[in-house]
């Protein structure tokens, strides 16, 4: 089982890869880089990096899209599979330093008819239109929390969908005093969406209570007790560090992202973080980040980027203060609702346990295919159940084969 | 600060399969129960166990051939309750490989008939009829039909609320007098303490009276192919009982459902709860090579179990060596779930002064002494 | 592009996710996060079961089985 070998691996290829990346080739360093997707950008840029973020082709670079990673064995070595080619061989990685660039995934809230077909996470449906998706016509709704929101609804306007309607939870007030503390570049970014967005109704203190349709989302119902007929819905509450691969190397985790200190390391020597999973601060913050852990690594350091890592991080605090769900949506499940997607469990059913484990055990919430990824985090804001999943391999399901010894000794 | 805080007739330390059992058993004589766990109900080694019911044909053959006749009372006693065990009795086949494990399976069938265990010799046609997913060119297997598989976590939390108690959450330090006390300082009244907190039991016992028998398991996600009985290779009870050496052995359960469970290994000695990625490797490739098709089915977690094995391989049933009123139900090793009806069963008669349905010699713990 | 969705015969855009492809044949898989992490997009690719269609690049030629039952 030889792995194949480099100075660093860093697993993520959105903006905090593509920054650290950039800067350890432009140090010589060998680097095999890793991604799910097809092409580099992440969430974010989804294949469509700006130019002076690509990356050509380099000699030290190994550049493995549409590779996930599914085990590791200590922390210098993980276990690949091709989502791609999936009948490949699963390959092991290998390198003295590791950094985590994993992004983060869309925060979920219940409510009534959340799984109609048709309803998708705010980011989710953006990701969908980015790749394709059919919305042109289609009635939509954008609703939710944060900057994400608006971001979705400029992708599936671009796209030809008959935007309905934008639902900000979040108060006007609020809303106006975030957007009075955006800092300079930030704010024309702002109004050239609001311009593109013009034709779409905007609304504060407004969210959805319930989905409704016979077989598919039809309409839904907003807090005042209005209908918006509608095909499609995104939404979304902004978004959760991803921590699953930090996890099963045994990184601290701490209010849900990787634990790091000043130097982007985690708690384990030679494993850094950074970007999203490290805490939400959108695309600024992931690039500093990302250069950060990469001249850290080099036994450098940038004093102005530091100063921008500071200011990056109070607008991160802003983000996750301005936009926080109000408690209003923590109970819009009712007893019926379905918390755990991939085993139909019910909020009722969850209420009869003591915690996740229990819940686990006993109704299965948290055993589908997702392993907790969608449900876990709900549980902890409807429950108070603290977290604590339990990351296992494989990272998500694979092809058994990709576990079995290889044929012949390398 | 230690003031006393439950009082009860029976203490029982461990609310895992045994626990439960012994709690319901005790129930159903009368008595008043306490159950105490750090955790969640059946989160220890019986969650990370198979829930494989089989009569076994060794020591153990009385224990766990009663044992199966009183889970079948209790199935009887509601339908309900087959479906909330997830119980299916999908029976085992022993699998042959080759004559001279199709000899091992004659023995088994002769050791089984003489008892009155149904149990029948499969040839190879039959076997690839019985089971197409199984690699061409085995031997044959040995069926017994009466075999089943549930799902202990949900089990053991039915027979808790059938004997009215509620669990507490603790962790038991000491034996004090008459009772326990907790580590968070309170203390619990009782005429009988039963241990059986799987390996934990051990801190009361003589040194290297239990030990753990560390094992891994894997899940497939659901998917359309599936095995109909449980799938055990023959050399799997001759391996359970190694001292020293890592083992993998073919075990393979069908889930309702669809999902394929997949054991089993055995490292004596490891109590921790890491994978280890080479043994995990070994077990699925014996797995793959008697049931090709799994190397393509998605695999979606893996785990580990610790397993508490008493020092000679049979579970300690009866009185605590030297703690009076302390009773021992603990070192199932890998019969936990089948035998816990029995064990209850045995205990109970023992603590109350009676005479016990079947010979309590083997499991008499003070013949560790 | 030309793909066998559930035995039938689709055109779909080029350059799009099997999901998006799916929901052009007016077959979709059962999408919610629309990036690998909910799993409930799984669809049999070429006889691979179990692959997420949100994050699978649509290709010429591809036999894409979905079933009518989300697992």
């Amino acid at each position: 089982m030889n792995p194949v070998e480099a100075d660093v691996i860093v697993v993520g290829a959105g903006p905090a890869g593509l920054a650290a990346v950039r800067r350890l080739l432009q140090a010589n360093q060998r680097v095999i880089w890793v991604d799910q997707g097809a092409r580099p950008g992440g969430q974010i840029w989804r294949s469509a990096v700006p130019q002076q973020w690509e990356i050509a082709t380099h000699p030290h670079l190994l550049w493995l899209p549409g590779h996930a990673v599914i085990a590791a064995e200590g922390q210098q070595r993980l276990l690949l599979h091709s989502l791609i080619n999936p009948s490949q061989a699963s390959l092991w990685i290998s390198a003295p330093r590791l950094l985590l660039a994993l992004g983060a995934r869309e925060r979920f809230l219940p409510f009534p008819g959340w799984t109609l077909p048709g309803v998708h996470g705010a980011g989710g449906l953006q990701a969908l239109v980015k790749n394709g998706w059919p919305i042109r016509s289609q009635r939509t709704v954008l609703a939710g929390s944060g900057p994400l929101l608006l971001a979705a609804a400029d992708t599936v306007r671009a796209a030809g969908a008959d935007l309905r309607l934008i639902a900000e939870q979040a108060s006007a007030t609020t809303l106006t005093r975030f957007a009075a503390r955006l800092p300079q570049g930030k704010i024309a970014q702002a109004a050239a969406l609001r311009w593109r967005l013009r034709g779409a109704p905007y609304r504060a203190a407004t969210w959805v209570v319930r989905a409704l349709g016979e077989y598919k989302l039809e309409a839904v119902e907003l807090n005042d007790g209005s209908h918006v007929s509608c095909e499609a819905l995104g939404i979304g509450f902004g978004l959760l560090p991803n921590t699953a691969l930090a996890e099963l190397l045994g990184c601290r985790i701490s209010a849900g992202a990787i634990a790091v200190d000043g130097a982007l390391q985690t708690s384990l020597k030679d494993v850094y973080a950074a970007g999203e999973c490290t805490g939400i601060g959108g695309v600024d913050k992931a690039l500093i980040e990302g250069e950060l852990a990469a001249l850290q690594m080099l036994g450098q350091d940038d004093a102005r980027l530091r100063r921008a890592h500071v200011r990056a991080q109070a607008f991160a605090g802003r983000l996750a203060a301005s936009f926080a769900p109000r408690p209003a949506l923590l109970q819009l499940a009712d007893a019926k609702t379905t918390i755990c997607r991939c085993e139909n469990v019910t909020l009722a059913e969850l209420k009869t346990q003591a915690d996740w484990r229990s819940a686990k055990l006993q109704t299965r919430c948290g055993m589908g295919a997702c392993q907790g990824r969608i449900c876990g985090p709900i549980t902890q804001e409807l429950l108070g159940w603290p977290a604590q999943q339990g990351v296992r391999e494989p990272l998500q399901p694979v092809p058994l084969g990709c576990f079995l010894p290889p044929r012949d000794p390398a | 600060m230690g003031h006393c805080l439950r009082t009860a007739d029976v203490l029982i330390v461990g609310a895992g399969i045994i626990g439960a059992a012994c709690a319901r058993e005790f129930a159903r004589q009368g008595l008043s129960v306490a159950v105490i766990d750090p955790g969640p109900i059946g989160a220890g080694a019986s969650a990370a166990a198979m829930g494989h019911l089989l009569v076994v044909d060794d020591a153990e053959f009385a224990l766990s051939q009663r044992s199966l006749q009183l889970w079948q009372q209790w199935l009887d006693e509601n339908p309900a309750h087959a479906a909330l065990a997830e119980h299916q009795r999908c029976g085992t086949l022993w699998i042959a490989s080759d004559d001279e494990e199709l000899a091992l399976a004659r023995q088994k069938r002769e050791f089984y008939a003489a008892r009155g265990v149904a149990a029948e010799l499969i040839d190879a046609a039959e076997l690839a009829r019985l089971e197409p997913l199984l690699r061409p060119g085995l031997a044959g297997a040995l069926r017994v039909a009466g075999d089943a598989r549930v799902y202990p976590p949900k089990v053991a939390a039915r027979w808790l609320k059938e004997a009215k108690v509620e669990v507490m959450r603790g962790e038991v330090l000491a034996p004090e007098g008459q009772g326990l006390r907790l580590a968070d300082g309170r203390r619990l009244w009782g005429a009988l303490t039963v241990l059986c907190a799987g390996l934990a039991s051990q801190r009361w016992l003589p040194p290297g009276w239990l030990l753990p028998k560390k094992g891994q398991l894997a899940i497939t996600q659901r998917q359309p192919l599936t095995v109909n009985h449980q799938l055990v290779e023959l050399g799997y009870l001759k391996k359970a009982h190694l001292a020293e050496k890592d083992s993998v052995s073919f075990n393979v359960q069908p889930r309702p459902g669809g999902q394929l469970l997949i054991g089993s290994s055995r490292q004596p000695g490891r109590a921790d709860s890491a994978l280890d990625q080479a043994l995990l490797g070994q077990m699925l490739e014996s797995a793959c090579a008697y049931l090709p098709a799994l190397a393509h089915m998605s695999l979606l977690r893996c785990w580990t179990g610790i397993r508490p094995a008493s020092r000679d391989g049979l579970p300690l049933i009866g009185a605590h060596p030297s703690l009076p009123r302390v009773w021992l139900a603990s070192g199932h090793e890998g019969l936990g779930i089948t035998t816990s009806l029995a064990t209850a069963e045995l205990l109970a008669d023992l603590s109350l002064g009676r005479t016990p349905l079947l010979d309590a010699a083997p499991f008499t713990p003070s013949r560790l002494k | 592009m030309k793909m066998l969705i559930n035995g039938q015969p689709c055109q779909v855009p080029e350059g799009c996710s099997v999901a998006a492809a799916l929901a052009h044949a007016g077959q979709p898989s059962a999408t919610f996060c629309g990036m690998g992490q909910c799993q409930q997009c799984q669809v049999t690719i070429d006889g691979v079961n179990h692959r997420l269609a949100c994050m699978t690049p649509a290709v010429d030629g591809m036999v894409i089985e979905v079933a009518h039952e989300p697992c």
